[in-house]
């Protein structure tokens, strides 16, 4: 089954939609138009041009040039987290937790993933690593700003009651225990409640664009359950490192709240 | 030594302060608000970084972990705080069954949820939940200012019986001199950077 070709006009229509949407929201005075046109540009600037790197990559098969790519991904969405937390850690420790706790867990799952489950020869043949990363990259990323935040946010907020349990003789990590759980719940609601709603309420966006693509819906259904598996394996496992170090950032070696490591917002 | 013991303590404004706390005795720090008392209880705690050092019963605050310290040198700030939804929960094990009577609670009040409790009685009972975990040092800020007269004699004999029968050493931040007068074996003001030792009644 061949795939019927999108011509870049027939896109325009879908972008005549988008536009449609802004003066909407421009005449309304909802005050989303200016993000609204600001991200659909980047999303059209973004893919086309990962189009060509792909494109690119695909023919040339190189490993140094994969891990590049692979080096970039991760260093941009380190910054990403960053962005993301509106009250962060000071220094490089708000972006070096967050890009540290998603290189350890995105790359060993997608490593894993691609030698021990699907097997591609070689093992880091861009046209699985690459997008394998990128969805797993995606969703950590999501989930270790969101535990990140909420974390960092929490702490903020009950710093009084933190610093009163330290008083009665607690531990740093029995103090910040009600946190780091609402921080870790933060961090996984996403996948867990996109892994709750597949195939009922949402058919997942690589399904589908694999069964676009000609796939039989039988092997389509077994990536999107492997993709959602390591999924949630990968942010549950970002998310646990990052609001582990994280925490144990936000006190000193003897045990005090140190707020004045936090930025304000 | 015993007791506790601050040599040349210096935090925020406040520089050289030495002093000695004997078990069983109460301390009282006085001063207009804003010289750093209630900083300077949490120097002791530990909870601030400080300079100069702090000692309980010979044992230096650095030679022991800090969560090992604020368990023996437990401090009460003027506004406690609660976390949880029942009050029962925030007590040591067995803290329900020795509720002292002189705090003026029924032991029902384990069972209460936290929201219920008005100022007065959430700082009474941080008092006791600071005392059933067994301190050798109490560090009390302000303990009875939101309690009425009677309530405040009450809880200041309770206190100082505890006290002297627990051979506790007590930092005590208090206002009223008459107070002072009743629970103090040593006073001493905070006077610009320095605390001074005050004798007598004034």
């Amino acid at each position: 089954m061949e795939v019927i070709d999108l011509a870049w006009w027939k896109l325009g229509l879908a972008a005549l939609l988008t536009l449609a949407l802004a003066v909407a929201g421009y005449l309304t005075r909802l005050g989303i138009t200016r993000s609204l046109l600001i991200a659909a540009a980047r999303t059209v600037i973004q893919l086309a041009l990962i189009g060509l790197v792909l494109e690119a990559l695909f023919a040339s098969s190189a490993f140094y040039w994969i891990a590049l790519l692979a080096l970039i991904m991760l260093l941009v969405a380190g910054r990403e987290v960053v962005a993301r937390q509106s009250r962060r850690l000071r220094g490089w420790w708000a972006f070096g937790i967050g890009t540290g706790a998603m290189f350890v867990s995105s790359f060993t799952v997608t490593v894993l993933a691609l030698t021990v489950v699907i097997g591609p020869e070689p093992w880091y043949a861009p046209q699985y690593a690459i997008p394998l990363l990128g969805m797993l990259l995606g969703n950590t990323m999501t989930g270790v700003s969101l535990a990140l935040d909420r974390l960092n946010e929490s702490v903020w907020r009950q710093r009084a009651v933190i610093e009163n349990r330290l008083m009665l003789g607690q531990t740093w990590q029995l103090a910040l225990e009600d946190i780091r759980r609402e921080a870790m719940r933060s961090g996984m609601m996403p996948s867990i409640n996109a892994m709750a709603a597949a195939g009922i309420v949402s058919l997942p966006g690589m399904m589908t664009g694999q069964i676009l693509a000609g796939s039989p819906p039988a092997l389509a259904v077994k990536y999107q359950i492997l993709v959602m598996l390591i999924i949630t394996a990968s942010t549950g496992f970002g998310a646990l490192m990052a609001v582990s170090w994280g925490g144990r950032r936000l006190f000193d070696e003897r045990e005090r709240l140190r707020l004045d490591r936090l930025m304000k917002p | 030594m015993t007791g506790l013991v601050l040599e040349s303590v210096s935090v925020g404004g406040l520089h050289d302060v030495s002093l000695e706390v004997p078990g069983g005795q109460v301390v009282c720090l006085s001063g207009v608000s804003g010289t750093g008392k209630s900083r300077l209880l949490r120097a002791v705690a530990d909870l601030e970084p400080h300079g100069g050092s702090i000692s309980l019963n010979g044992a230096g605050q650095r030679d022991m972990l800090a969560h090992q310290w604020r368990s023996r040198v437990i401090m009460v700030p003027a506004d406690s705080q609660w976390w949880f939804d029942e009050v029962g929960a925030h007590f040591a094990l067995n803290a329900d069954t020795r509720l002292p009577a002189a705090l003026g609670f029924s032991p029902e009040v384990m069972t209460w949820s936290v929201s219920r409790l008005s100022s007065g009685e959430r700082q009474r009972l941080a008092l006791w939940r600071a005392l059933a975990l067994e301190p050798q040092a109490l560090l009390l800020d302000e303990p009875t200012a939101n309690l009425d007269d009677e309530t405040t004699k009450a809880v200041e004999a309770w206190l100082l019986e505890e006290i002297r029968q627990r051979q506790i050493a007590a930092l005590w931040v208090a206002h009223n001199p008459a107070q002072i007068q009743r629970v103090a074996s040593a006073h001493y003001r905070i006077h610009g950077a320095r605390l001074e030792p005050v004798h007598g009644s004034d």
